[in-house]
């Protein structure tokens, strides 16, 4: 098979996921207008996604805040793509991203005056070990019970939000202020490299990337993940421990999503009021199965949700659309992946790899005993 | 022997726990009752499908789309049919008219599930998980543009007056407060409840489901057409996610807001397993996790006294936020083990080919 060959088979499915949500998208905002103010524009969807596009790539400004929107979102895309290699379907990316800043703020206010050489680090570490702790509930559950992660991690986000305003309302809280806000972390906040925003996530979350191709694809312990990932009968065969595997892979999902909140919190908002929050999470899921697990996939496709998160605030203000079009543009996307094996055949699309055969485990071990 | 345990101060908790909850009971049950309701409502879903081999995890959403529906139905209909409440249920003919349209919608939402899962036979937790995402994204986008109106919804249900005769009879009047004291939705649960147990173990369309969620080559085998029974259970299932999406905003509440399921139609198919894959189990298992909403409410309204209520004034008030996520964790973990779902449960049925 040629490079193009290769390149097309992997492409034409994604491309054609996103060509359909622009199109869908812009019968939304036509029909949504035209439903709420009586009037119909056509004209509409062009300037909202001309918007959208100006607002996410129009200038050097907003290109480096579309890469420091798609720095968390590529976090949060590595950790649920590393679950699915796993065989696990990591919904929890979003609280494990909560408890990563929630961890990161923690220790980053206690070493505000610290050097920044000592505060960044150990603020960061703080994260990781926050979200790790986050993931490893649900894998030790899974391993141990049998209890589906796709229950478990949901429940966890839940405990996530609820934590993190028990914290921000009681001991973070600074005193006086007008609404629950924690301290700014000082000296732990993440140096500026680019622009007014850019921060040094800019350059370990591309690191990260490289990490995760490699952890996968060049180590024994990759090796493992995707084996019982693919067929966790055939590991057990081959005296692997599905049960130790489950459990790591949980924990390396969860440091990488609270590594995502950590540079979040270190590298943007540097102190957490109580209305905190994200959509990192999910779109992390939907990153992750756009870029069909792969290191680069995932990268491209971050970068695709970054400039769409980035660019509709754009939207909003020049269009009128709200920014919250992005979430049927997202749910287009995934509609369009899940079904192209039918629309591949259906038109006779020729050489596409169609399908999320990547994932294609996840409700093979739903409802089932305690792993072995 | 009181003494010997009220000296242990951990045990002496537990029992000034029990003791208040024990006091409490009649009044928190009509409130887990009705925290209960689309929480049994997503359960009874879970069990439709799953009974029939198809793992429905996109529930929440199916949920918030027939409450985003059943609101804003209510919006445009209240002007042209009126939203008079009538002396049945507070019933309006826009409020029913609304309700009837959220059920389509979910019946809507669960056949692309139906479509995705039986037909394109995608993998069914992600086919689900983006009906989830698909509707959050959806609903938000549309009431972020609805809401720049502000507009005024149909109302909502209200609760049915049960006779005093009834309610005011010494020791057991208040279990007639809880079941009759409710809403028109909350009651049809209690009703769709009881008929689906029947109907699932004693009837031959139980029986038929259950084959196909057994051991669908066999239900084939005996005449059975496995697709379309798949499919008439999912979209069944989609009628159950609907009601208890509608009770949301059209019974707990007059409203709809963002995301306003948190999470209850994951915590229902955690009721589903815990109460084993049956109808009864499953609303059982409801009412044990909706028991820690109860619990909540009832300690931040009426605060027990003495060293518990020291100790639960310490906790921070977000604890009880958690708790009803935290109970549903704990206890499926201690039960999934031992709960053993259909055996065809989440696989796509591949038809054998002709010769």
């Amino acid at each position: 098979m040629s490079v193009v060959q290769r390149t097309w088979s992997l492409l034409a499915v994604p491309l054609i996921a996103i060509v359909m949500s622009v199109v869908v998208g812009s019968i939304v905002i036509i029909a949504s207008e035209w439903l709420v103010s009586g009037e119909l524009q056509p004209g509409l969807a062009v300037d909202a996604f001309t918007a959208l596009v100006v607002g996410a790539v129009g200038n050097e400004r907003v290109i480096v805040d579309t890469l420091v929107t798609t720095v968390p979102l590529l976090l949060g895309g590595l950790s649920v793509g590393l679950a699915f290699k796993g065989g696990l379907f990591n919904i929890g990316a979003q609280g494990q991203f909560l408890m990563g800043a929630l961890g990161s703020v923690i220790v980053g206010v206690q070493l505000r005056e610290a050097p920044a050489l000592v505060a960044i680090p150990a603020a960061l570490a703080a994260g990781m070990l926050f979200g790790l702790a986050w993931g490893f509930i649900p894998g030790f559950l899974k391993a141990t019970s049998g209890a589906h992660e796709v229950v478990t991690t949901i429940m966890l986000n839940y405990v996530a939000l609820a934590v993190l305003a028990a914290a921000v309302n009681g001991p973070l809280n600074v005193e006086g202020s007008a609404s629950p806000i924690t301290p700014d972390v000082g000296n732990a906040a993440l140096p500026i490299i680019v622009g007014t925003d850019g921060h040094l996530g800019l350059i370990y979350a591309p690191l990260m990337v490289l990490v995760y191709g490699f952890l996968l694809f060049r180590t024994t312990r990759g090796f493992e993940i995707r084996v019982v990932g693919s067929n966790p009968d055939a590991a057990r065969y081959a005296g692997m421990s599905p049960r130790r595997l489950i459990i790591w892979t949980m924990c390396a999902a969860g440091l990488l999503a609270g590594l995502a909140g950590a540079t979040d919190l270190l590298g943007t908002t540097h102190q957490m009021a109580s209305s905190y929050g994200t959509t990192v999470g999910f779109d992390a899921i939907a990153i992750a199965l756009l870029g069909r697990t792969s290191p680069i996939g995932i990268l491209l496709s971050a970068l695709l949700f970054g400039a769409m998160r980035t660019g509709s605030a754009q939207m909003q203000i020049a269009a009128g659309v709200p920014a919250e079009l992005v979430g049927v543009l997202q749910a287009t996307i995934l509609f369009f992946l899940v079904a192209s094996p039918v629309i591949v055949r259906r038109f006779g699309i020729r050489g596409a790899k169609a399908g999320l055969e990547e994932a294609a485990t996840i409700t093979g071990t739903y409802g089932s005993e305690a792993v072995r | 022997m009181d003494q010997f345990l009220y000296s242990i101060p951990i045990i002496g908790i537990v029992f000034e726990l029990v003791g208040y909850l024990i006091h409490v009971l009649p009044d928190i049950s009509p409130i887990i009752l009705r925290a209960a309701t689309p929480i049994a409502f997503a359960a009874l879903c879970g069990v439709m499908c799953e009974r029939a081999g198809v793992v429905n995890i996109g529930i929440e959403g199916t949920m918030l789309v027939s409450a985003f529906v059943g609101w804003t139905a209510g919006v445009y209909l209240a002007p042209v049919l009126g939203s008079d409440p009538t002396f049945f249920f507070g019933a309006s003919p826009a409020l029913i008219g609304a309700l009837v349209l959220a059920l389509l919608a979910g019946v809507l939402v669960s056949s692309v599930h139906a479509w995705l899962s039986i037909s394109v036979k995608a993998d069914q937790i992600i086919s689900g998980t983006i009906i989830n995402i698909a509707a959050f994204g959806v609903t938000g986008y549309l009431i972020a543009l609805l809401s720049q109106s502000s507009p005024t919804g149909a109302g909502q249900f209200k609760q049915f007056q049960p006779p005093d005769v009834l309610t005011s009879l010494p020791g057991i009047g208040w279990i007639f407060e809880t079941l009759l004291n409710q809403g028109p939705l909350t009651i049809s649960l209690l009703v769709i409840m009881v008929l689906f147990q029947i109907w699932l173990f004693r009837t031959r369309w139980g029986l038929r489901v259950r084959a196909v969620g057994e051991h669908p080559r066999a239900a084939e085998t005996v005449g059975i057409d496995v697709i379309r029974l798949r499919y008439r259970n999912v979209m069944l299932g989609g009628i159950l996610a609907g009601l208890g999406g509608a009770y949301l905003s059209m019974e707990g509440t007059a409203q709809f807001q963002q995301e306003m399921t948190a999470g209850r139609g994951f915590i229902g198919l955690a009721a589903m397993i815990v109460g084993r894959w049956t109808p009864l189990g499953a609303f059982g298992a409801a009412l044990l996790f909706a028991s820690a909403t109860g619990i909540s409410q009832s300690i931040l309204i009426a605060p027990p006294p003495g060293q518990l209520g020291d100790v639960l004034h310490a906790l921070p008030p977000q604890f009880f936020d958690a708790l009803p996520y935290l109970v549903t964790i704990i206890i499926l973990a201690g039960v999934v083990g031992r709960s053993i779902p259909p055996a065809a449960d989440g696989q796509p049925y591949e038809r054998e080919a002709a010769h």
